[in-house]
């Protein structure tokens, strides 16, 4: 049973919190009309201080499927964020609209400072370059679905210093028998706060500079996108993208049974010639984004309510 | 050691916190939020000859005896510090500073795209870790440079 208020970052995750939200997902995968009005009369906040689309949609749907109202603050331009407000008064403020609210902000540590200020439950859906543990679990349910959990050896590519969903991702498969390979250009090795946890944990990792010495030890490849703002020169960034793409070609020196992740959106990191290869799961793992957030919706809202009465759902 | 070797004048009542590691005197009243403004009497001595330390800086408070919290901050830049409590010119109370679990309020976050740093009404508070502190909010982690982020 996960014992958590709110879900800030996956290194508060324990492998069981883990399989609980994961079991849960795979169940309403199963049957999804059985969790429809799970949370009927519940409304979910959506707050994205940083543009997102389909992380917001994606949780817009889930709390929908569960029987849920949403409300959206809308941009950022046009809300009391731009009159100056702070984020510690504003979501104090939106606690009273709401049953849970998701989080998502450009500075490192908001979701922490927001749980510290409410008491319904708060996702975080992205701080900065910090942590998006919700993408986490999406991530983990399309690898267990493929491979399992345990015994797992997976490569982690791109920009893996200012990438969150790598922060997260990294952090969860501790708790799990996975061998790490982290794949990135000197410049964007993980940061030294995400070092020291796996560190902490003695996980076993491994850094590379390239992709071939390791790519058919893997059984997952999970490729982020290297973002042009991170480089002072444009050159710089076309000749260090360019290294750590992937296609079609590439992947012939592959174990036939690699599964290829990308969070999502991607620009030309993965090529479309993969989307037709059966390595190709990032379209399923977009997918998968509803029931694993339905699930830990439900996990959250079950134990801030306890008695399950305070909604008009169904009893458990 | 002689009063003339020691150059700084003994106190009647207060604390002085000696063998502070040399240049780090004025980093310990940043720490302890003391500039002077209080009324206190404080003094300081920098670079003094040390058979521990080589070096060391001494600082003295007078009609103030800091609680153990207060000074286990200073254990983060200055680890061999002694604090002694003194009345009536005698030491009656002489202790090491032990590192504390937590830093409340003393540090600010060099992480600048940390929430701390943004316009919130929320006060630092650090983690004490095996060789440094780290942010509570942003996991970053400060380490031999701590002294650089006193809030003063
Ligand atoms: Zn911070």
């Amino acid at each position: 049973m996960m014992r958590q208020d709110h879900l800030i970052t996956a290194t508060q995750l324990s492998r069981d919190d883990i399989e609980t939200v994961l079991d849960r997902a795979r169940a309403v995968a199963d049957d999804p009309a059985a969790y429809a009005d799970r949370h009927a009369g519940r409304v979910l906040a959506l707050c994205f201080f940083e543009p997102s689309t389909r992380t917001r949609m994606s949780f817009d749907s889930a709390a929908k499927r569960l029987g849920m109202n949403t409300i959206d603050m809308g941009d950022v331009d046009s809300s009391s964020v731009s009159k100056g407000e702070s984020l510690s008064d504003t979501v104090r403020v939106i606690e009273g609209y709401a049953d849970a609210i998701v989080l998502r902000h450009p500075s490192e540590g908001a979701a922490t400072l927001a749980g510290e200020r409410v008491d319904v439950p708060v996702v975080n859906a992205g701080d900065g370059a910090g942590q998006h543990p919700s993408q986490t679990l999406l991530d983990l349910h399309t690898i267990r679905e493929d491979h399992g959990l345990d015994d797992l050896t997976i490569g982690i590519m791109g920009d893996l210093k200012y990438g969150r969903t790598v922060h997260s991702l990294a952090a969860a498969l501790t708790e799990f028998d996975a061998n790490q390979h982290f794949i990135s250009p000197e410049s964007l090795r993980l940061p030294r706060s995400v070092r020291f946890d796996l560190h902490e944990t003695g996980a076993q990792i491994r850094e590379h500079e390239e992709i071939e010495p390791v790519l058919d030890e893997l059984d997952v490849l999970y490729v982020t996108r290297i973002q042009k703002e991170r480089f002072p020169d444009e050159n710089e960034y076309h000749r260090v993208a360019g290294e750590y793409r992937i296609d079609a070609e590439t992947l012939e020196a592959a174990d036939d049974d690699l599964t290829v992740m990308h969070p999502l959106p991607r620009v030309d990191e993965i090529a479309p010639d993969v989307d037709e290869a059966d390595h190709a799961r990032y379209f399923q793992q977009a997918h998968n984004g509803v029931p694993v957030r339905m699930a830990l919706l439900d996990t959250l809202l079950e134990n801030a309510n306890p008695d399950g009465d305070e909604g008009t759902g169904v009893d458990r | 050691m002689s009063e003339h070797e020691l150059r700084v004048s003994k106190i009647r009542d207060g604390t002085v916190i000696d063998h502070v590691e040399g240049g780090q005197a004025l980093n310990v009243l940043a720490i302890l939020g003391i500039d002077g403004s209080e009324g206190f009497g404080v003094s300081v001595g920098m670079n003094v000859p040390s058979d521990r330390l080589g070096r060391k800086d001494i600082v003295k408070v007078e009609d103030r005896e800091l609680s153990q919290s207060e000074v286990d901050v200073l254990s983060l830049i200055a680890p061999e510090a002694t604090i002694n409590i003194v009345r009536d010119f005698e030491v009656v109370e002489k202790n090491r500073v032990t590192r504390p679990d937590t830093v409340t309020g003393v540090l600010s976050c060099p992480n600048r795209n940390c929430i701390t740093n943004a316009d919130e009404p929320i006060e630092t508070r650090f983690d004490v870790v095996a060789d440094g502190v780290r942010c509570d909010y942003c996991a970053t982690i400060l380490r031999a440079d701590i002294a650089e982020h006193i809030d003063v």
